[in-house]
């Protein structure tokens, strides 16, 4: 035994924890913080529905001109077999989601068909039952908060732009931009891995990679909570990342703030190869994980625009995305 | 105003008045703060014999006026065949026993018990006549026993300065062997007690004074003849002394049965009459104490209380009254700490099925049904069936496993498993049915998280629920409840890092 050494000691008991002087030097954002000073501060209650049921996010967006998948059918009540499979049946490519689905669940993607079987992404197949089975799930309510009947929506697979093929394994790369008060403070790419199933949960091991604000390149990546230049399954170089068309797609999470109201808000998008950027969906309790992805706290971020007076906060989209863009561009890049 | 400052206030009048209240029952009401207190409870009855010859009876016994130091916490009569009532006369209140015919010995019974509580314990200025009547001491033959008084009055008199001391120094005299005075009293009132004598001495002294009648609490005595004090007016009030050693004051543990007045006891149609006394004492629960000193002054605070709920009911409440403090360890858990839970209160439930259950029982069939009913609701799955029907399937499997537990263990011998009927059986299948949508969504791994991250909630919910002082507060002191939901309100501001936090987010700060 060595001679014993205090603040060793308190290093070894605090294992892997930080201090919390620590983090709120950086600006990070705890989950308490977040759902008092934002969430409960800046967002109306009457407001969620519109993104708590994405067919009313999707109609809000179509009034504001916000390009979403296209819808191709939706379900209000259990519908017959034989409804069902009207639908699907001219379809190759089609994705199966409830409209108050939370955390992503409940989301049956089908990418293809062999005869009467379904084509997943990550290569299982389903059959006609299976589909059937899912959507009488959904219309009981087994993936709505509280278990409340929901209704069920048939969409269009999105043709994903190819830019990020070699970036996300079997699964569908998504961008998240936090929108605080009409302002986009911070952009993540989240991008499915092996490990994490073709999920893009941050914590089931996909890799969230911190998107520049100001350029669309990459600034910084994430497996797991640690960082990493490549990625895991296909090892391409995050550093050469760039999102085409990353202004258009930050205005359009500008612009989904006059949509909902919201002022503290998450909009997942992602990128078609034809049309561009598609408004996934909104979030009104946009997790944390942003701030990993990116290795930047987002308190600072926020009390830079809480700090705003009316003339600031009444800019139009085009002057806030601006304004974002050259306020919150990242230190240094990935490259 | 802001909301939180709203808050801030609100918490602060909840907490004191919970606190308040709480302080106000401890001390007023006696409601103990700590559990496991005893308070010692006298339990004095007295028996009233005579020997009756046939004709129309009457008893009548002076009941003990309320002492101020003594609690009367409950009174019962026994006399079998016997009209009773009791009748006030002069601030004295008689208990009488009446019946129209009886023969051979009788006896009658009153029982009371008493606490005895801090305090003077006697009200002062009594309303008791000041007279004195001089003794007729003029015969011839009292000439020497007037000598003996008046020399005795005389020496006490010289040797003292006012009442109190005057008295000291007679009871002193009275009580002294050697004193040539005193034995020459003493023979002349053969069959006079000490007290008889003093009252006779101080009336030739002009002193106001009379008997008080009352008993040494002592345990476990019988057969007691009551014993007499003697209370003596100085003039501005009255003193009490102890006739055998002259010291003023009531002793400790005396318990004043009647104070002036008139007999004890009185017999008409009967003989040979007595009344003897047995004490016991009972080392009884301070809260049952409270409870039953309040009960009779119909203190509002308890009888509009779940104390006056029926014993059955208020068992209930016992269990319903730790749920805030089960509700509060979730707050703090998922709060402070960041805890993953299955249904944010959902652990309370258990922790509730686990305090019936005990502990280990309880994990292990939770456990058990949860890995059965998964493996049920697997197969149920691939039946496509509505969701609805298929959760009532699972409450149904879950009702029989729990059936199956409870009568395979009992037949095995283990009567603890039989417990298994306290678990809430929606709450369980509903778990069921979320972990496999978890299964089937995030994995098995996430799985074990929420489930462990629940179970270990639960834990510690009803590890704090146990808690003996716990169930105590929370019983006794329902008001407490206020506190703690201003601890709520207030834990609902912070804006602070969970420890979960801490560690999620370390890499942010290398």
């Amino acid at each position: 035994m060595g001679a014993f050494s205090l603040p060793q000691f308190l290093a070894k008991l605090r294992g892997g924890l930080v201090s919390p002087m620590a983090l709120h030097r950086m600006g990070v954002l705890g989950m308490n913080a977040r759902n008092i000073n934002y969430i409960a501060r800046y967002n109306d209650r009457d407001k969620y529905p519109i993104v708590d049921d994405k067919l009313s996010t999707k109609r809000a967006a179509k009034r504001s001109g916000i390009p979403t998948p296209e819808l191709i059918a939706a379900f209000e009540t259990q519908p017959s077999r034989s409804q069902v499979l009207k639908v699907i049946e001219p379809l190759w490519q089609f994705v199966v989601k409830p409209a108050r689905g939370s955390g992503g669940k409940g989301i049956l993607v089908v990418v293809g068909r062999d005869g009467d079987k379904y084509r997943k992404p990550s290569g299982a197949e389903v059959t006609a039952q299976d589909i059937l089975r899912h959507v009488s799930n959904i219309t009981s309510g087994l993936y709505s908060l509280g278990g409340k009947p929901d209704r069920v929506m048939v969409e269009a697979l999105v043709d994903f732009d190819p830019v990020f093929d070699n970036y996300s394994f079997e699964g569908v790369p998504d961008i998240r931009v936090i929108v605080f008060r009409g302002f986009p403070v911070m952009a993540m790419l989240r991008c499915s891995t092996h490990d994490s199933d073709g999920k893009a949960n941050l914590h089931q091991g996909a890799v969230g990679v911190g998107i520049d604000l100001a350029t669309g390149r990459s600034c910084h990546a994430v497996q797991r909570g640690l960082r990493i230049n490549r990625h895991p399954d296909t090892e391409m170089p995050f550093g050469k990342l760039q999102v085409p068309g990353w202004r258009d797609l930050v205005r359009l999470a500008a612009s989904c703030y006059e949509m909902t109201g919201l002022g503290y808000l998450g909009c997942d998008i992602v990128l078609d190869r034809r049309r561009g950027p598609l408004l996934l969906e909104a979030n009104a309790r946009p997790g944390l994980a942003i701030q990993v992805a990116n290795g930047v706290g987002l308190a600072g971020r926020l009390q830079h625009i809480e700090r705003f007076d009316l003339e600031q906060l009444e800019k139009n989209v085009e002057e806030r995305v601006s304004y974002s863009m050259r306020q919150f561009a990242a230190s240094r890049t990935l490259r | 105003m802001s909301p939180r400052a709203q808050v801030y206030i609100l918490a602060a009048l909840l907490a004191l008045m919970g606190a308040g209240l709480t302080i106000y029952k401890n001390r007023d009401l006696g409601f103990p703060l700590l559990p496991g207190e005893y308070r010692t409870v006298w339990t004095i009855e007295a028996k009233v014999r005579f020997t009756a010859d046939g004709d129309p009876v009457k008893a009548a016994l002076t009941l003990p006026r309320e002492q101020r130091n003594m609690q009367v916490l409950n009174e019962s009569f026994s006399s079998s065949g016997y009209g009773f009532n009791v009748i006030s006369e002069d601030d004295e209140h008689r208990a009488v026993w009446s019946r129209r015919s009886a023969t051979g010995p009788q006896s009658l019974f009153y029982q009371l018990d008493v606490h005895q509580t801090p305090g003077a314990p006697l009200e002062q200025p009594l309303d008791l006549s000041t007279g004195v009547e001089k003794p007729f001491l003029g015969a011839r033959e009292q000439e020497a026993v007037r000598q003996a008084i008046y020399s005795l009055v005389d020496t006490a008199r010289e040797r003292s300065a006012d009442v109190e001391t005057l008295t000291t120094q007679l009871l002193t005299a009275l009580g002294d062997p050697r004193n040539q005075d005193r034995n020459l009293i003493f023979g002349y009132y053969k069959d006079r007690s000490l007290v008889d004598v003093a009252l006779l001495v101080l009336a030739v002294a002009d002193i106001p004074a009379h008997r008080i009648r009352g008993l040494y609490l002592e345990d476990d005595r019988r057969r007691l003849d009551p014993e007499d004090l003697l209370e003596v007016y100085d003039g501005k009030r009255w003193v009490v002394f102890e006739p055998h050693s002259g010291s003023p004051g009531v002793p400790e543990n005396f318990f004043i049965w009647q104070r002036g007045g008139k007999s004890l006891l009185d017999v008409e149609g009967g003989r040979n009459s007595r009344v003897t006394f047995s004490v016991i004492s009972n080392d009884v629960p301070a809260r049952e104490v409270s409870m039953l000193s309040t009960s009779r002054e119909k203190e509002a605070l308890v009888d509009f209380s779940i104390y006056s709920l029926p014993i059955e009911q208020q068992s209930i409440f016992k269990l319903i009254l730790l749920v805030p403090v089960g509700a509060l360890v979730v707050v703090l858990l998922r709060v402070f700490v960041g805890l993953r839970t299955s249904g944010t209160f959902m652990p309370v439930l258990l922790a509730i099925a686990f305090i019936e259950t005990r502990l280990f029982t309880g994990l292990s069939i939770f456990v058990l049904i949860l890995i059965l009913g998964l493996w049920v609701r697997f197969y149920l799955s691939r039946l496509n069936l509505l969701l609805v029907s298929r959760i009532a399937a699972v409450v149904v499997t879950v009702v029989i496993l729990m059936g199956a537990i409870s009568v395979v263990s009992y037949k095995l011998g283990i009567e603890q498993a039989l417990t298994v009927t306290f678990f809430p059986m929606i709450i369980l299948a509903w778990t069921i049915e979320r972990m496999s949508i978890v299964w089937e969504e995030d994995g098995p791994y996430e799985v074990v998280v929420q489930a462990g991250g629940s179970l270990l909630v639960a834990v510690l919910a009803w590890w704090v629920m146990t808690n003996h002082y716990v169930e105590h507060w929370t019983f006794n002191f329902p008001e407490l409840l206020l506190v703690l939901l201003g601890l709520i309100l207030v834990i609902g501001n912070y804006t602070g890092y969970r420890l979960a936090e801490l560690m999620r987010f370390r890499q942010l700060v290398k």
